[in-house]
């Protein structure tokens, strides 16, 4: 379904020739399997499995605490999983310590050395790998041209800016060319324009490279961009793993759909499923509830319909009879520029968000505080959750 | 205003300073300048104040340099100056080997278990110190705790009371916290994420300690160092109970020089002297840290 679903609304068009996940003669180069890892009384991670590929660039996405960390830590070489296999190219590489692994990681704090120079610490990883002296300056050379560094090989990490050591944090990691890289919160430390160029340069550097990357971020936006495929977790688990566009289009639950992205859900009780589609009864929405697609429900089933705030509707005058239409009031208007976001209150006080491009610059009868408003939305607009 | 009262607040440092040290380093530098005299107090030139201008041109005619020019001329100077730097160095060197393990050890702990190790470091601090380095001729002596212990199992005594070997023990046992606590305070500090990185990048436990650890670690080692070196060379009561006669080291000459041969412009002159040989390093120190610092 969620294939179909990709092609209808033409996502991932740009990328649509890569997807060895989809592929089942593909190997995987990282595996987790069943693994589990405990500190003290808390679970980090419970039995998790995952798949990544070869040059993919894949993001653990999740809220603080929900063991994306830990993951991390564990295929870097930092924790030791207390059940369960870390595959790397089919070699379990669970009890190898970290400088025996080919996964270098990106630290979200950098942890450049201080006493040395840059040059020094693009060069740290080559020198334990005990390659020639000219090999590793030639190797340098092409790192600091890669990260637009040239000129600054001399500089101690205190002389830079916070962009250029993260860029200096990025070509120590892939100077020694790792199988994976492990980016910690990467750009977490950078404000929000050069965090916005950098993760396109992530993006393209991953390409150039060819490199398997793995990101770890708490940043829904920042996954969404950089990733090929991302994976929700909670509680040390993994929730959901797709591509972007499929997770936010079709989530797995209300978790998922609440995490990625705004959403509105409007819980139903299913009434009967038909031609046009599935109809439920809804408390707060008087002509019903319609959803285009979704499970086999059984009839009195109580389910959540998922909407995004861009894909409803808002209505100055009331609009034809029917389902998913509902009155309310104004409460909040947030104008972001490109994009205004509505606050609306339905008489139940349940508040309802819905989102406008600004698609012109003037309009004729703009919506403002405590109008009355309709609010409406498409049937294929509505994801059906029962979680 | 504000800044007039802070303009008070560096007055009274600067007068402390003043009045227990520039002063007493003053009358010091005076003293190295004057000629022994068979007098109480023992030495010439007195400034005559009753005489007025011509007192005290009287008086800085009678300075010279003369014990200053004696001191290379007597070999016990000679061989005490190089045996209290030599003797120092040693026990700097004992020092790093045994503190620098110790301080890391205690960096490794928790934080409530560093706590605790501190206090263990500091604890024989509140034992008075010459009850301590007594306790130290007990252990040392010929028939003493060490010796009937090595007796026990077999080997031969060793002559280490009256002996430099004894002293430098001696100093080792007393200097240990100034060597660790700085080592202590720098590499409790170190970013732990730095050693993962580096292992991380190919680097065993061993390589990450020897390319990361020890390199940022060396502001605690100079620190160390020189908090033990600079007061070991001028060290008395250590050599004095522990070294015997045979050991010349300068703060005995020192001692000697003032109390048996009340020669007090000799005594201040070896003074002196030390504290211009240890300018030396003390100068280098402060201006490594003042480029860490920037």
């Amino acid at each position: 379904m969620s294939a179909a679903l990709n092609e209808r609304r033409g996502v991932g068009a740009a990328r649509s020739t890569f997807a060895p996940w989809e592929d089942p003669a593909a190997r995987p180069l990282v595996s987790f399997q069943g693994v589990s890892k405990r500190f003290g009384d808390h679970q980090a991670v419970r039995g998790l499995s995952l798949d990544i590929y070869e040059r993919e660039f894949f993001a653990l996405l999740g809220p603080s605490g929900c063991g994306k960390t830990t993951l991390m830590r564990m295929l870097a070489g930092f924790e030791a999983p207390d059940e369960g296999q870390i595959l790397l190219e089919g070699r379990d590489i669970a009890r190898l310590p970290p400088h025996a692994r080919p996964v270098h990681m990106m630290f979200q704090s950098y942890a450049l050395f201080p006493h040395l120079s840059v040059a020094q610490n693009i060069a740290f990883g080559l020198k334990q790998q005990r390659l020639p002296k000219a090999e590793i300056a030639a190797r340098v050379e092409e790192m600091l041209a890669l990260v637009r560094l040239e000129g600054l090989q001399r500089r101690k990490p205190h002389e830079l800016s916070g962009g250029q050591r993260q860029r200096v944090a990025l070509a120590r990691a892939i100077a020694p060319r790792p199988r994976i890289l492990l980016l910690d919160e990467p750009l977490a430390a950078l404000d929000r324009r050069l965090r916005e160029e950098t993760q396109f340069e992530l993006m393209n550097l991953q390409h150039e490279l060819g490199v398997t990357f793995m990101i770890v971020t708490h940043d829904q936006e920042e996954a969404m961009v950089v990733a090929d495929r991302l994976a929700v977790m909670r509680e040390g688990e993994v929730v959901q793993v797709g591509r972007p566009a499929q997770v936010y289009e079709a989530p797995a639950d209300r978790y998922v759909a609440g995490f990625l992205g705004d959403v509105n859900l409007f819980e139903g009780r299913m009434e009967a499923q038909g031609a046009e589609g599935l109809r439920f009864a809804s408390a707060e929405v008087p002509g019903g509830l319609l959803a285009a697609e979704g499970p086999q429900l059984a009839p009195g089933a109580s389910a959540w319909l998922a909407v995004r705030p861009e894909k409803m509707g808002l209505h100055q005058e009331p609009p034809p009879e029917g389902a998913n239409r509902m009155a309310g009031e104004v409460h909040d208007i947030g104008y972001l520029g490109d994009w205004t976001t509505y606050v609306v209150e339905l008489s139940s006080g349940r508040r309802v968000k819905v989102a406008r491009a600004n698609a012109s610059r003037q309009v004729e009868r703009p919506v403002s505080w405590g109008d009355k408003v309709w609010l409406s939305f498409a049937p294929d607009s509505a994801v059906v959750l029962v979680r | 205003m504000k800044r007039g009262r802070t303009w008070l607040a560096a007055i009274p440092p600067y007068l402390w300073l003043a009045l227990f040290f520039a002063l007493p380093f003053l009358l010091v530098a005076k003293l190295s300048l004057s000629d022994t005299a068979l007098a109480i107090p023992p030495y010439a030139p007195r400034l005559d104040w009753s005489r007025g201008v011509a007192g005290v041109m009287a008086f800085v005619r009678g300075l010279d340099l003369e014990a200053y020019a004696r001191l290379p001329q007597d070999r016990i100077y000679v061989s005490a100056y190089a045996s209290s730097l030599r003797i120092a160095a040693l026990a700097t060197a004992v020092l790093l080997v045994l503190g620098y393990p110790i301080a890391y050890g205690m960096s490794r702990f928790g934080p409530a278990a560093r706590q605790a190790l501190v206090m263990a470091v500091i604890l024989p601090f509140w034992t008075s110190f010459l009850i301590r380095i007594y306790a130290w001729i007990a252990i040392l002596k010929p028939a003493g705790l060490l010796n009937s212990l090595l007796a026990q199992v077999g080997l031969p005594p060793l002559q280490l009371l009256n002996s430099e070997a004894g002293v430098i023990i001696g100093l080792v046992y007393a200097y240990l916290p100034f060597m660790v606590l700085p080592l202590y305070a720098v590499l409790e500090k170190q970013d732990e994420s730095l050693l993962e990185a580096a292992q991380d990048l190919g680097a065993t436990r061993a390589g990450a300690f020897w390319q990361v650890t020890f390199p940022l670690s060396l502001r605690g080692v100079a620190a160390g160092a020189l908090l033990c070196f600079i007061p070991m060379v001028g060290e008395f009561v250590i050599p004095d109970l522990l070294g015997g006669s045979e050991t010349l080291m300068l703060g005995r000459t020192v001692w000697t020089e003032f109390f048996a041969n009340r020669d007090w412009p000799a005594a201040s002159a070896v003074a002196i002297v030390l504290l211009a040989t240890l300018l030396a390093p003390i100068l280098l120190f402060q201006r490594q840290q003042a480029k860490v610092l920037r």
